[in-house]
């Protein structure tokens, strides 16, 4: 009895969601700025408490249609009752004669005054759409630089081009950071099917559509984690193809972009276990994964220089920790059956070697 | 003829042992293990051992990587190397790779006050 009990999951989970609810306000005091943060909301994907511009006057327009769709049911539905009980007094007709045909004056008008009613009410909305479209096209002021996205099975690549400086280019993947309160542009691209991008706390869909470049703008107004997911069905793993928004200070976001320039650091001498690992990892992995600076030169997979840098691994599906990291490693094809990554063919020792080597890798 | 024991005072009696068989739960050492265990259950998901083992009782912990790690409160060895000892569990936890050199485990990142959860959650395992 007392093992059954130890065993249940309930009492395990009781006092972490205790401890949460007393820990909430005292985070929300703490930092505001957590509050935007994807791991402070139950609800990673609601979207209608947006952060940003493109985000808010779309909110906006959410709520006033759907405020006048529920006016325009009530008004319906209160005209039909209205209307059943002022002809409820009509005879009923005798069997084998026809329906008296009433013509009572006025009817017309109310047919009128709906027709013009509501097409106004259309135009208006048409309108304010058009005007919300128009004011989401373009952010207003223009974006310092773009970061190029490339979806595909199923992660986000993304490059980073400053349009000044070439040089200044970068790739990386799945986790993009952006300078809080600055549009960014964002251009689309597939390699495979349809994706589409979206963020929901800050802006709308956009398709990512093999064979064309679509484009599209981001901005946060407020520093936090952002969750974005692919939302058009794209495959067996569509579901764990996310990727997430850091909005940073811009202090914070120039020293992230410097740091992601350099190569990664060399294999200190005498290290035998970072020197087999960073061979096993070329030998192994480097034909699809890059770290710049070494051999491993694929791209045909996530590039891995600061692998470190980022807080989780296979688009957003694990947590980036020495465990989770491990397993993924090890047994890809459990954890995201049918990803492209393949089980590679690893003794115990090359696979320590291997994770011990991309520990290095901030 | 009277009744040795009223009714009532039987029913009151049940109650109370009822009472106290529940109360024996909260006895201070088993509460504490139990507190341990429920510690050790959440290191385990946030560490991430269940990407490489199967483990009763945690979310999503379906690895295929390592063994499964049902019954390991009843199991004699850890990693086919040293007796499953809370100890041993604890310094295996901690440092696989002084237990097995090259073994594929990761250390991964557990204080020990951490490891001792986790080895009560694992023992806790029958």
């Amino acid at each position: 009895m007392m093992e059954r009990l130890w065993n249940r999951k309930p009492s395990i989970q009781a006092p972490r969601i205790v401890g949460r609810l007393a820990l909430a306000p005292l985070l929300a005091l703490a930092s505001p700025a957590i509050a935007a943060s994807e791991e402070s909301t139950s609800a990673p994907m609601y979207y209608l408490k947006t952060f940003g511009p493109k985000g808010d006057i779309t909110a906006s327009l959410t709520w006033g249609l759907l405020a006048i769709a529920a006016g325009v049911s009530v008004l319906m539905s209160v005209l039909v009752i209205v209307a059943m009980f002022r002809n409820g007094r009509s005879s009923m007709a005798t069997p084998g004669s026809p329906l008296p045909i009433a013509h009572p004056p006025g009817g017309h008008r109310w047919i009128y005054l709906g027709l013009a009613l509501t097409t106004l009410v259309l135009i208006a909305l048409v309108i304010w759409t058009m005007d919300v479209l128009a004011e989401i096209d373009e952010p207003a002021g223009e974006p310092a630089f773009t970061i190029e996205v490339t979806g595909q099975q199923w992660w986000w690549e993304a490059r980073y081009v400053d349009p000044d400086d070439p040089s200044r280019s970068f790739v990386t993947a799945n986790e993009l950071h952006i300078p809080v309160g600055e549009p960014v542009r964002i251009t689309l691209a597939s390699r495979d099917v349809i994706h589409s991008f979206w963020v929901p706390a800050l802006a709308g869909k956009t398709d990512v559509i093999p064979g064309q470049t679509n484009e599209t703008w981001l901005q946060a107004d407020r520093e936090g984690v952002y969750r974005g997911q692919c939302a058009e069905y794209c495959g067996l793993q569509h579901a764990h193809m996310a990727l997430r928004i850091f909005a940073d200070a811009p202090e914070a976001f120039q020293a992230w972009w410097d740091h992601q320039l350099e190569p990664a650091d060399e294999v200190p001498e005498g290290s035998e276990l970072l020197a087999v690992g960073e061979r096993q990892f070329r030998l192994q992995c480097g034909a699809c994964h890059a770290v710049r600076g070494t051999l491993a030169g694929g791209e045909a997979g996530p590039d891995l220089t600061h692998l470190m840098d980022r807080t989780t691994i296979a688009s957003v599906t694990l947590p980036n920790t020495p465990g989770h990291l491990s397993g993924w490693i090890a047994d890809p094809q459990h954890q995201k059956p049918g990803t492209t990554m393949p089980n590679p063919d690893l003794s115990g020792p090359e696979l320590n070697a291997i994770r011990h080597y991309l520990e290095t890798l901030d | 003829m009277r009744r040795l024991i009223h009714p009532a005072l039987a029913l009151a009696a049940c109650l109370l042992a009822f009472a106290g068989c529940s109360e024996s739960g909260g006895d201070g050492a088993v509460s504490d293990r139990k507190d341990q265990a429920a510690r050790g259950a959440e290191l385990i998901a946030a560490k991430g051992c269940g990407t490489c083992h199967e483990i009763p009782g945690i979310d999503g912990a379906t690895g295929r990587v390592g063994p499964p790690l049902d019954h390991m409160g009843d199991r004699m060895f850890i990693a086919g190397m040293i007796r499953n000892t809370a100890e041993n569990m604890q310094v295996w936890l901690t440092d696989p790779q002084s237990v097995v050199p090259g073994n594929a485990m990761p250390d991964t990142g557990l204080e020990a006050d951490e490891a001792e959860d986790v080895a009560a959650y694992l023992e806790s395992l029958r």
